[in-house]
């Protein structure tokens, strides 16, 4: 039996040596990290505006680049749905973060073809982070993804899969008089003749708890930007 | 194969076939059922295990007459640790759609039952030489059923191989599906139950 005394100098050399090890991989490879998490927040802005990926030939970098720049212009909204001048998503500060609200616009040519606005919120173990993209009338989905969570895979993991997010489109977020509804996962499967069909999407079985997550998260979110909506709803030009 | 002597063959290839960690111990299920829908993501995760118990069979071998015992297996375990997440930083940095795909599996390498096994079975008992190659063995027989378990999943539940489609259309034409039971875990509980089953039964074979 060795001494206590070693035994601990032993372990203080071990954490240490491991420590250090770990932080220089960690501090090297972070800036690459945080491009391909950049990358894939784009990603997740250009699918949810229902940009279609060849599933053979997978977006590069590049492509995402260029995607993102040529087609997809960011501006910023303000608590009651005009626009905040002279800054981009990127600038807001984190103080603001709930003054000013970041807005995605898929241009093509001077005509805007959809909105996709973030969207984050707890589901069940962690919190799920994505972008919800509305048609140009204001109201209809185009698309729903989500790029980062921690929930179970396999059951609440299931949130950004096709299967999932598909059945998001065409979906409506204001009732026909005009009040916000938002859209709420359902457990089970959702009744075709129940009248508020419109508003509903079927759940992952095995996960009600992540899917009453995104229906709150998604509910609160969309009222942020409710002003907004509602002005281009009613046909305002940005 | 020829640089190796014979013990060493013997260390490396046993794992492979005879005492195949996951058919024959039945150890590192958990990863086994979880990362085999496709077979890049198998691929991926054996290369990770291979890296991390080839890498902590050495290291910890290499310390092994230092390792006060009182403390041995926090010391395995933070060696085990480290490595695993090196490991995911890498393929963050590098793979970062599969780190995506492979999610908390990557992580559970730590937990992996094959791993703290081999370092407190053999590593610790064993000259390093000896400890690589009984850690790459070990990895390459979890490897093998991994790949092997993925192949007929992505075949018979995807229709594909790699992602490249190898059921024919013609075949989907004539009524052929997609067994969906094959995505899902239990597929994969089914197809390991199977080879067991033929494994050790042409095992007995050879005892005989």
């Amino acid at each position: 039996m060795r001494s206590n005394a070693y035994t601990l100098f032993f372990t203080a050399i071990i954490t240490v040596v491991l420590g250090f090890l770990l932080s220089i991989a960690a501090t090297t490879l972070k800036e690459r990290q945080e491009l391909n998490m950049n990358i894939d927040i784009q990603k997740n802005i250009l699918r949810a505006l229902e940009f279609e990926e060849n599933p053979e030939i997978p977006w590069t970098v590049n492509d995402v680049q260029y995607l993102f720049t040529n087609f997809i212009r960011g501006i910023v909204v303000q608590q009651d749905g005009s626009l905040a001048e002279g800054i981009v998503p990127a600038n807001i500060n984190d103080e603001d973060e709930d003054k000013l609200f970041p807005v995605f616009l898929k241009f093509k040519g001077e005509v805007c073809e959809g909105y996709a606005i973030p969207i984050s919120g707890k589901g069940l173990w962690s919190t799920l982070y994505g972008y919800l993209a509305i048609h140009p009338d204001g109201k209809t989905v185009k698309g729903i993804t989500f790029y980062k969570h921690g929930e179970t895979p396999g059951l609440g993991g299931e949130v950004d899969k096709r299967w999932f997010t598909d059945n998001f489109k065409g979906k409506s977020l204001f009732s026909d008089d005009g009040t916000l509804v938002s859209i709420a996962v359902v457990r089970g499967v959702v009744d075709g003749e129940s009248k508020t069909v419109q508003h509903q999407v079927d759940g992952i079985s095995g996960a009600t708890m992540t899917g009453k997550g995104l229906t709150n998260f998604l509910l609160s979110d969309l009222k942020k930007y409710e002003p907004f909506l509602k002005r281009i709803a009613a046909g305002d030009q940005l | 194969m020829a640089l190796l002597d014979k013990k060493s063959r013997q260390v490396i290839k046993d794992p492979l076939m005879n005492n195949n960690p996951i058919t024959l111990q039945v150890l590192g299920i958990c990863s086994a059922l979880a990362v085999t829908v496709k077979m890049d993501t198998a691929l991926v995760m054996s290369a990770a295990v291979v890296f991390v118990l080839t890498m902590s069979n050495t290291i910890l071998s290499l310390l092994r007459s230092f390792i006060p015992s009182r403390v041995r297996i926090i010391v395995m375990l933070a060696v085990i640790a480290s490595l695993v997440i090196l490991t995911d930083q890498v393929l963050r940095a590098y793979m970062y759609d599969m780190s995506k795909q492979l999610s908390v599996f990557v992580g559970l390498i730590i937990t992996n039952c094959i791993v703290m096994g081999r370092a407190e079975a053999f590593a610790t008992q064993n000259p390093p030489g000896k400890a690589f190659f009984d850690g790459l063995g070990n990895a390459l027989g979890y490897g093998l059923i991994l790949v092997g378990v993925s192949a007929f999943r992505e075949i018979l539940g995807s229709g594909s191989l790699l992602g490249f489609s190898v059921v024919p259309q013609w075949l989907y034409g004539m009524g052929y599906e997609n067994n969906g039971l094959m995505v899902l875990s239990p597929g994969a509980f089914i197809i390991l139950g199977l080879i067991i089953w033929v494994q050790r039964s042409l095992g007995k074979i050879e005892e005989s």
